[in-house]
């Protein structure tokens, strides 16, 4: 059974990468409304067979931070693997009880060491209730079901979008902190973070360089993308954006030989076989990959924490 | 074709179904020229006989058919079964065609064949129906086809199960007469037959049989006996040779029949 | 129409095809330097999409349309039934089934032949248990019953394997094994199926003056000299070998093997001597015809190949069921 709850649970993680769409950028990102979280890893819906209801994003997505006034929560409870990361990097000791178990998979979480430390959750209303929480962080695609049983349980639910850029990220490290009381730290963590990207942007006048997203089953992240803006950050030109084309999608095989993409950017495959996976070893992606850097993305791409730093890093070495 | 030569001999034949044997050491020989009428009660073992003389049925004693290889057999005996099965729209020539398959060489139909196709068609007057498509044919008219395709089998020995059985009169007494001329050609031919009357006229011989067994085999006068009508049809019969030939006529129920 | 006719008809519709899906792609390169690439591999990047990309793509099009529609007049032969068809009686989703038993295990990862030989076990299986429910004996109704038990057991069975697997893409993997796909195959899978579809087809084509006396039934087909149970063992080995092959790298794409023999059995005179070999062809033509669709509906998509055919077949699979009603089967 534990297999079952794993897998699916993952495939969730896939979606709502998958569903990070063009939402944040064509909002504008305005402060308070926070995008969160753009995987590497994707699944179509169609394929993963998931339904994920639609239906509470905007009200999720919109709801407002409660300002300084309100005093800090002391049982702050996470349910997303993105959240999970935020509030563990900002959290006072003791002020978060536990994170969801996809933050303790290095797979999938940059901050798996840190999440032992937690008690963990699968994201069930009824485990997260029997804790006590006076606050519960979600996504806007956590199970809706759950986040309305636990609203209607009297319990504080505070949810964030997937973030699709770097302002994003700032933005929802900058949230975090209001929601924890923690406002200081969280402008330490982004200060920190504009000083490291500062120093990774690429000097002026350079070539532009074309790198090429390449994920299992074709997923190649478009515009508006957390992927997008790592790249974008390095001085990189996403491929798959090239067509102007946003959000999440597959790039054909063929127009990626064609480009001839100075990196391509790929996940390792996961244990276990997957057809969907077994685009990676294509010989035509072979053949371009003689002549490409091949750069493995790893969790530092899944959410839009300060830990994105890293992913621009690792682009910015192969530029 | 040698009048006379022994086309079947079955030497204490046996079939089973489960331990029950329904047809039971029956020894039968049947030679060129002869048109056997194989009679008996419903479940007296006529088809098994037949099957199993074929060696589709697993059979215990001697079948000189079922010793031979399948196409040797299939070149020495045609079948007929009492289902009439046509699977696809195919015509009616073609449908002919299919029983020349055990003489067919590598290359498919070839003249002979094709001659073959022609006099079995001929004979059962289909001349005019051989492009039209066989599953469309009245049940008579299919009939007929399925019949000339075992002609076009031309075999020393033609086996038939119920073949008149939902026939009109015409078509019963004209498929009778077929079968005497193969015989009178010095073809021997086996047919399972209810119908008593068209039996003891077109037949020249009648193989009576009764739970498994054989119990009266010979002409048809001698095999029709009140006695044996008695016995095993539980009918008494009128009988009667007049200028147009043997004419039989079951009149009542006897006994527990 | 004659033999020659009608398999020079549906072989220059084929070469038509095969040319539409070797020109088609997102790639954009014009048709005569893609061709070029692809005879005298100059032309830089555009060779390798030819060579390694869409030619794999025709060509197991090609072979798998051919073979479902062989198997699929195959098995209409043998059964006397014009509702048999690998995928829908569940032949294609057992040996997928076998396939992604073999891929989750490990096997076909250590072993390069495990993938098909699963699939080909797969597929064995399940025309054994159909022989057995639903024989030649079987009307259409036990056919299609069995089959409905046959492919729910098999998709349930799949889907368990593939939620179970470690990969949280194998569960995504669903789709790809019931609907099928051709996107992004390569030689690699070609060379994997051929010489099982090649064994298979031979085998299955062998099969064809038997069938045709089959179609007055087992007893006078069996006194006709054909050798039943010879005849059950190969049909049922050539089949599993093309299917089982066909599934292991494309997945199952269904309804091919109903539709094609259906439209062409009137210009083949009923016979499946006459039938198989042109609906090998046919297949082959519905295959490329679909994929081509497939990759001008939505060609950033992957839109399965599978849902294309069913979208044709289902209304003829209605259609049929009526047919047969009415003739009282």
């Amino acid at each position: 059974m534990w297999g079952f709850a794993r897998a699916s649970d993952l495939i969730a993680v896939a979606v709502l990468a998958a569903l990070s769409p063009v939402g944040g950028a064509a909002l504008g990102d305005p402060a308070g409304r926070v995008a969160l979280g753009d995987a590497g890893l994707r699944v179509s819906l169609a394929d993963a067979g998931v339904r994920v209801s639609l239906a509470d994003t905007g009200g999720g997505a919109v709801r407002s931070d409660t300002g300084g006034g309100v005093p800090a929560p002391a049982r702050v409870v996470s349910i997303n693997l993105c959240t999970d990361q935020l509030a563990m990097g900002l959290a006072a000791p003791g002020q978060l009880l536990s994170v969801s178990w996809l933050a303790a998979d290095p797979r999938s979480s940059a901050m798996a060491a840190e999440a032992g430390r937690y008690r963990l959750n699968r994201r069930q209303a009824e485990e997260v209730y029997l804790m006590r929480p006076d606050l519960v962080l979600a996504g806007t695609f956590s199970d809706p079901a759950a986040l309305a049983l636990l609203r209607r349980l009297g319990l504080r639910v505070e949810t964030f979008a997937p973030v699709t850029s770097l302002r994003g990220v700032r933005a929802a490290v900058l949230r975090m902190g209001r929601l924890l009381g923690r406002e200081g730290a969280a402008r330490a963590e982004v200060e920190k973070m504009d000083v490291a990207l500062a120093r990774l942007t690429p000097p002026k006048g350079l070539p532009e360089k074309t790198a090429a997203l390449y994920y299992p089953n074709g997923y190649s992240p478009g515009g508006g993308t957390l992927a997008n803006a790592i790249l974008a950050a390095a001085g990189f030109r996403n491929l798959a954006a090239r067509t102007g084309r946003t959000g999440a999608g597959t790039l054909p095989l063929e127009r990626l030989v064609m480009a001839a993409p100075s990196v391509i950017v790929t996940s390792h495959p996961y244990p276990g076989a997957s057809r969907a996976e077994a685009i990676l070893r294509h010989p035509a992606l072979r053949e371009v990959e003689k002549t490409a850097k091949v750069v493995y993305s790893g969790p530092s791409w899944v959410c839009g924490t300060p830990e994105v730093v890293k992913a621009v890093a690792q682009m910015a070495a192969v530029r | 074709m040698t009048e006379g030569a022994e086309v079947l001999a079955l030497r204490e034949f046996s079939v089973r179904r489960g331990d029950l044997p329904v047809v039971d050491r029956v020894t039968l020989s049947v030679a060129g020229g002869e048109c056997v009428g194989l009679i008996g009660p419903n479940g007296a073992g006529k088809t098994s006989l037949m099957r199993g003389a074929l060696g589709i049925l697993p059979h215990e004693g001697r079948a000189s058919l079922a010793e031979m290889t399948p196409r040797a057999r299939a070149r020495a005996a045609a079948w007929m079964p009492q289902a009439r099965e046509v699977a696809w729209p195919v015509t009616v020539e073609t449908l002919v065609t299919l029983g020349r398959t055990p003489h067919l060489g590598l290359r498919g139909p070839g003249a002979a064949d094709r001659a073959a196709v022609e006099r079995a068609l001929h004979r059962m007057g289909l001349g005019p129906l051989r492009d039209r498509i066989a599953t469309e044919l009245s049940g008579g008219e299919q009939a007929r086809a399925l019949i000339a395709r075992a002609l076009a089998q031309e075999t020393p020995l033609l086996m038939a199960d119920e073949p008149i059985a939902g026939l009109d009169p015409a078509g019963q007494i004209r498929t009778m007469e077929v079968f005497a001329a193969l015989a009178g050609e010095g073809h021997a031919v086996i047919v399972s037959l209810h119908d008593l009357g068209l039996a003891a006229r077109h037949c020249s011989r009648l193989v009576m049989m009764n739970r498994g067994r054989v119990v009266a085999d010979g002409t048809p006068a001698e095999v029709l006996s009140p006695a044996n009508l008695s016995a095993v049809f539980h009918v008494r019969a009128h009988h009667a040779h007049t200028a147009d030939g043997p004419v039989f006529q079951p009149l009542g129920v006897t006994g527990e029949g | 129409m004659s033999d020659r006719r009608l398999l020079g008809a549906l072989g220059a519709l084929l070469l038509v095809l095969f040319v539409a899906s070797l020109a088609i792609g997102p790639a954009g390169e014009g048709f005569g330097a893609s061709m070029r690439a692809l005879f005298t591999g100059e032309g830089g990047p555009i060779v390798a999409v030819m060579r390694e990309i869409r030619l794999p793509r025709a060509l197991l099009g090609l072979m798998i349309g051919a073979t479902l529609g062989l198997s699929g007049a195959a098995l209409q032969g043998f059964l006397r039934n014009p509702l048999a068809e690998p995928g829908l009686i569940g032949i294609s989703g057992s040996a997928a089934l076998g396939a992604v038993i073999a891929l989750q295990t490990g096997l076909a990862a250590a072993f390069l032949l495990a993938l098909p030989l699963a699939a080909l076990a797969g597929a064995v299986i399940a025309v054994a248990v159909l022989m057995a429910l639903a024989g030649p004996r079987g009307t259409a109704l036990t056919l299609i019953l069995a089959g409905i038990a046959v492919s729910a057991f098999a998709g349930a069975l799949t889907a368990l394997v593939l939620n179970l697997s470690p990969n949280p893409y194998a569960a995504a993997d669903i789709v790809f094994w019931m609907m099928g796909s051709l996107a992004d195959r390569s030689m690699v899978q070609v060379w994997l199926a051929l010489p099982f579809m090649l064994t298979g087809s031979v085998m299955l084509l062998s099969l064809g003056r038997g069938l045709d006396a089959l179609t007055l039934g087992e007893d006078a087909a069996e006194a006709m000299g054909v050798n039943l149970a010879r005849l059950r063992l190969v049909l049922v080995l050539g089949t599993a070998a093309v299917v089982g092959a066909g599934t292991a790298v494309a997945g199952a794409i269904g309804f091919v093997g109903l539709v094609v023999p259906h439209v062409l059995r009137p210009y083949t005179g009923g016979r499946p001597s006459r039938l198989m070999p042109a609906s090998a062809l046919g297949g082959a033509a519905m295959v490329l015809a679909a994929d081509v669709a497939v990759r001008l509906i939505a060609p950033d998509r992957d839109l399965k190949l599978g849902v294309l055919t069913a979208l044709v077949g289902a209304p003829f699979f209605l259609r049929l069921i009526w047919q047969t009603r009415r003739a009282g089967r």
